[in-house]
């Protein structure tokens, strides 16, 4: 039984209430568009839920000031489980009745939850779903601003491998997850398409804390380079690990490191890791440098994750403006559809045809204990 | 190879110091304690809580977390199965019971810690690496072998030298013969828990060490495992756990290292399974004629 549906049989065996959060928090002025948003506040994707949180409040409040489109925001926990993002999604679709929805966090709820808002006609906008296939193609009211995996790996080894010139490798990715294993099935492919050889893959699965097995396997056949895919708690735990093995060499991660807690964690051991990423920290543009602000007014270490949920707020007033400032489900579904360069955190935004997001992405590596974009 | 070998014996030890706990209370009232897990965890949280905000060193903070992990397990068994005991579902209503204890301390830490990762403070451990062969290990996983080791044979020796050994084994026989012959059951049953606990709490508080991470939902990462290897060894024998406990380590890690790690839980319960058919009362397991 896995652990997520072990909490279940416990939570309905005993009704515990005890453990419940207040229901919903509320953010900017009441009245306007009714916005819910499900984030994973806790689970093993927390560390992007509060990262995304602040981006939507910070967001709210900003558009709130600026005269815009008033947005009540509902955020409720999805748990990082499927199972609690169907019933979030239930309250938003059913009792709340809100206008439209962003998130889940993770693309594995995103695949369970996003088709109950397509069939009850809710525009869902996700703010950090990667899989590159299972979400958007759900249905024509799933819209997404974040780039899939798919769009920033290629680029990212490129670069990567510019910088570090390997030519064999080592993966280790989480496959009870579909967004480690979609990140998983990028780098495969990548690897494969630039003549990259893979001497020895290896599989973890989030509850797990011990990867000296994998990490040992792993680096006795001696590749140039060890990619990894998985989510931030677990890569501080094996990136400190394969260290502590002997591992001195380049490590190159998934989308999941894209968080300012991989380093907290992973401490010197996260030195020279390598990441792409869909939010360029150092971008000069007005729109990023707002945001920085924002996000530094909250005391709030900015990342990906908080850029992503910070463009989502602004590209639904943009589409609520572009509706003529209606703000009911069709309305904003045909203002999405409209929106087109909008100046965000990311940079020029529009949609892909298949409502995916189109922007450039960049490479960072980890440098002094921080993230640095690699020019 | 060897590294693998030292990497099986290592996750081994834990998965035996947390199983001999577990197996100690089964033997001694025929109950799972599904809360052992959450003590597990709530150990490792007050070891953190002590070296990083009452700045105590380890040595000293480790031994604390332990006690306190034995106070839980008093307080659990207050709480959770003494009310119960005597009654005619006891087993399956302490089973119950035990798991919402369980819940209720994991909610507990949730609101405390929250449900981040938390970690021990930089150089609470000092980092140094050994080479055995061909084979690296830390300062750390060795000294937490040896802990694991002493601490087994020391319950060993408790349980068949001294007086208090001699109480638990006559009540896991019979609590009626036990109370007849003067032993003060509720007493001794309390003790086991204590015991259990500390046990427990000591694998907790080296699990947290070792990889450095604590979270409110530590202790279902090895809670399935434990109760592998109980079964494994037989339940209620604690030379059965330490078998089964070093064996499913040894048996994980070279099945990843032979078939790779997505066959991880499939052999580990394959050999639980293929045990089981030729020796249903596990390894070490006694036979059923005292039920008869």
């Amino acid at each position: 039984m896995s652990s997520a549906s072990r909490r279940m049989v416990v939570l309905l065996l005993l009704g515990i209430a005890c453990k419940e959060k207040p229901a919903g928090e509320a953010s900017a002025p009441s009245g306007g568009a009714l916005i819910g948003a499900a984030l994973s506040l806790t689970g093993a994707a927390a560390v992007y839920g509060a990262q995304q949180r602040a981006g939507i409040q910070a967001a709210a409040e900003e558009i709130a000031q600026g005269g815009g489109p008033k947005l009540q925001v509902l955020i409720e926990d999805d748990g990082s489980t499927k199972e609690q993002g169907i019933t979030v999604f239930q309250k938003f679709i059913n009792r709340d009745k809100v206008s439209a929805i962003l998130g889940p966090t993770l693309s594995n709820t995103a695949s369970a939850a996003d088709p109950l808002a397509q069939q009850a006609q809710v525009p869902v906008l996700g703010i950090s779903n990667t899989a590159a296939t299972g979400i958007t193609d759900i249905g024509n009211y799933i819209w997404r601003d974040s780039l899939t995996e798919a769009q920033v790996i290629p680029g990212a080894f490129k670069k990567a491998r510019e910088k570090l010139g390997f030519k064999s490798a080592g993966v280790l990715y989480g496959n009870d997850d579909v967004f480690t294993k979609a990140g998983y099935d990028v780098m495969r492919k990548t690897l494969a398409d630039q003549g990259i050889k893979v001497l020895d893959t290896q599989t973890f699965a989030k509850p797990d804390r011990d990867f000296h097995a994998q990490l040992t396997a792993l680096i006795g056949v001696k590749p140039d380079v060890v990619v990894v895919s998985a989510l931030a708690d677990n890569a501080a735990a094996i990136v400190s690990q394969a260290r502590q093995l002997g591992w001195s060499g380049p490590i190159l991660g998934g989308n999941g490191f894209n968080s300012p807690a991989f380093i907290k964690n992973a401490g010197a051991a996260a030195e020279g890791v390598m990441v792409g990423t869909s939010w360029n920290s150092l971008s000069q543009e007005p729109a990023n440098q707002k945001f920085l602000e924002a996000m530094k007014k909250r005391g709030v270490n900015p990342d990906q994750f908080s850029a992503q949920a910070f463009t989502g707020v602004q590209i639904l007033a943009e589409a609520i403006k572009r509706a003529g400032g209606k703000t009911g489900r069709e309305e904003i579904e045909k203002g999405l559809g409209l929106v087109k360069d909008l100046d965000t955190p990311l940079g020029k935004f529009s949609f892909t045809p298949s409502r995916d997001a189109q922007h450039d992405p960049s490479v960072q590596q980890v440098k002094d204990g921080k993230f640095q974009i690699v020019q | 190879m060897g590294q693998q070998a030292l990497n099986g014996v290592f996750v081994g030890s834990i998965y035996a110091l947390f199983a001999v706990g577990y197996t100690l209370v089964f033997g001694v009232l025929d109950i799972l304690n599904l809360a052992h897990q959450a003590v597990f965890m709530l150990a490792a949280f007050a070891a953190l809580l002590l070296v990083a905000d009452a700045h105590l060193p380890l040595w000293a903070a480790m031994p604390l977390a332990v006690l306190f992990a034995g106070l839980l397990g008093i307080l659990l068994e207050r709480l959770a199965f003494r009310p119960l005991r005597g009654r005619a579902d006891s087993n399956i209503s302490g089973l119950i019971s035990s798991l919402a204890m369980g819940t209720v301390f994991e909610a507990i830490a949730l609101q405390i810690f929250g449900p981040d990762t938390s970690r021990f403070p930089h150089g609470t451990f000092p980092d140094r690496l050994i080479r055995i062969g061909g084979a690296s290990a830390s300062l750390l996983q060795l000294c937490i072998i040896a802990i694991s080791v002493v601490l087994m044979a020391l319950l060993t020796l408790l349980l068949a030298r001294t007086r208090l050994g001699r109480q638990i084994r006559a009540v896991a026989e019979s609590p009626r013969a036990a109370r007849i012959l003067g032993v003060n059951v509720d007493r001794v049953i309390a003790a086991a828990f204590f015991i259990s606990s500390s046990l427990g709490g000591a694998a907790g508080v080296l699990f947290a060490l070792a990889f450095n991470s604590i979270s409110p939902d530590v202790g279902r990462s090895v809670e399935l495992k434990g109760l592998a290897v109980i079964i494994l060894g037989g339940m209620g024998s604690i030379p059965g756990a330490v078998i089964a406990g070093f064996a499913l380590g040894l048996i994980e890690v070279f099945t990843v290292a032979g078939f790779g790690s997505s066959y991880r839980d499939a052999v580990s319960f394959a050999v639980l399974f293929v045990v089981l058919l030729a020796r249903p009362r596990g390894l070490l397991g006694q036979a059923a004629a005292r039920e008869a």
